[in-house]
């Protein structure tokens, strides 16, 4: 209400100076010259190196990225290398390892079969050694046995024979005996 | 008590603005031949005559001068700045974000392919406004966007860019045959012809009278609020007084923002239309 009043006051031509919509040709010329030369002067210093220096950045910045982009990809092209390597090489040491206790079992028993082996045989060789060595002994004593029993035999004989004979042969047994 | 207190303030203003009493609002806003720096003085500006038209400086040529050569200044400073290094710093952020703003979300979007050719224009013309709305919220300032004259100079201006524009891409006759749309009985030819003729004058109009109506209301608004102190004649309204002529100051800060958005923005959209008809 109030405002309207003012406006249509100030229409009617309230102020000295004419009302809000007097169109005054030398504001219009000063306008327009003043526009140009701003329009000129900031074109001259402003607008185009700005610009330029603003599309020379995003352009910069774009390649940065790009460039970025391109060194994430092969950083994570080489991690995945490597990492498929070391997987591979840790297949490979375990490949290597898992042989290595295999044959070592495999050596190990071998090894201890081997040595049963031979243990039993030389077992077996002492047992029949000694059962040799053992029968031998028994004949040996056998024969001694034998020949003693035949001498004293002989000798019990020979002394039948004649007295003479045997104090003789007594005498030239105890002169054996007596020289030995 | 109230009531009666607000209609005889309404009669009071009346009566006051019968008797020329207004006048130091709209001396405000209106022309005026000296800058008044109360209480410092006031400067009488030169008058002078051409060919019988009147070329007298007036307060808002004064502060488009002033706009002019703060715009010139600070973006001196922003190209020294730009040819030291090109990571922005200090003022040049400000500036940056602005024709960055103008350049990929004003004449990017509304013209397409080519805009870079209409660029300055519309740089320029967002930035002097910017600048003229803003200098009316300083003390001692003074909106020469809220002078019809100005407006609707920058309102021919683009005018005659749109125009020329338009002429340039698609030719003279291909530019004004463009403007008929496609697909009409060939009666109505005549009649389209002279709506889109119009239509051509309705927008910079359109322009011209958004601009300075905007800039124009909050100036009055802030003062006729602040106005009432004096004519209800009491202390009990300077709050409230005060307040809305805060609210309205800070809308104002706004309105000058979208103002010159919407200045650059619609010159940049008829501009598309002119430039690239089929669309």
């Amino acid at each position: 209400m109030l405002l309207a009043d003012l406006f249509v006051v100030a229409l009617a031509g309230g102020g000295e100076s004419g009302g809000p919509l007097d169109v005054n040709p030398g504001v219009i010329l000063w306008t327009v010259v003043t526009f140009i030369f701003l329009l000129l002067i900031l074109k001259k210093i402003a607008w185009k190196p700005i610009l330029k220096s603003l599309n020379e950045r995003e352009s910069f910045i774009k390649e940065s990225l790009e460039k970025a982009e391109v060194a994430k990809k092969d950083a994570e092209k080489l991690i995945a290398d490597n990492k498929q390597s070391m997987l591979k090489a840790e297949e490979e040491a375990k490949k290597i390892i898992d042989q290595g206790r295999e044959y070592a079992v495999k050596l190990k028993s071998q090894i201890l079969d081997e040595s049963k082996l031979q243990a039993k045989k030389m077992i077996e060789d002492a047992a029949g050694e000694i059962e040799r060595k053992n029968a031998e002994a028994y004949n040996k004593l056998k024969e001694q046995v034998a020949d003693i029993a035949i001498q004293s035999a002989e000798k019990i004989l020979r002394e039948n024979l004649d007295k003479e004979k045997q104090i003789k042969l007594v005498k030239k047994y105890l002169d054996d005996l007596s020289k030995n | 008590m109230w009531i009666s207190d607000s209609s005889a303030a309404v009669d009071t203003l009346k009566e006051a603005a019968g008797s020329q009493d207004t006048g130091w609002i709209m001396h405000h806003v209106l022309y005026a031949r000296e800058l008044d720096l109360t209480p410092f003085g006031i400067i009488h500006l030169p008058q002078f005559h051409l060919f019988g038209m009147d070329l007298s400086i007036t307060k808002h040529v004064v502060f488009m001068w002033i706009a002019v050569l703060l715009l010139v200044l600070a973006f001196i400073a922003a190209r020294k700045s730009y040819q030291k290094s090109l990571i922005p710093r200090g003022i040049t952020n400000l500036l940056e974000v602005l024709i960055v703003f103008v350049r990929d979300e004003i004449a990017k979007p509304t013209i397409g392919h080519g805009f870079e050719k209409f660029l300055p224009y519309l740089l320029t013309c967002f930035f002097f406004i910017l600048t003229c709305n803003f200098l009316g919220l300083i003390p001692w300032g003074s909106t020469a966007t809220s002078n019809i004259s100005v407006t609707a100079t920058l309102a021919t201006i683009s005018f005659f860019v749109i125009q020329i524009g338009g002429i340039m891409k698609n030719g003279f006759f291909g530019y004004f045959k463009g403007l008929i749309p496609h697909g009409i009985p060939f009666w109505l030819l005549p009649i389209m012809f002279v709506v889109e003729l119009l239509g051509l004058f309705t927008k910079p109009f359109a322009l011209a009278i958004r601009l300075f109506a905007n800039m124009t209301a909050g100036h009055i608004v802030i003062m006729a609020l602040l106005g009432l102190i004096f004519i209800l004649r009491t202390y009990f309204v300077v709050p409230v007084s005060i307040s809305f002529a805060l609210f309205i100051f800070l809308l104002e800060i706004l309105v000058a923002l979208i103002q010159a958005y919407i200045f650059t923005m619609l010159s940049s959209l008829f501009i598309g239309m002119a430039y690239h008809q089929e669309h």
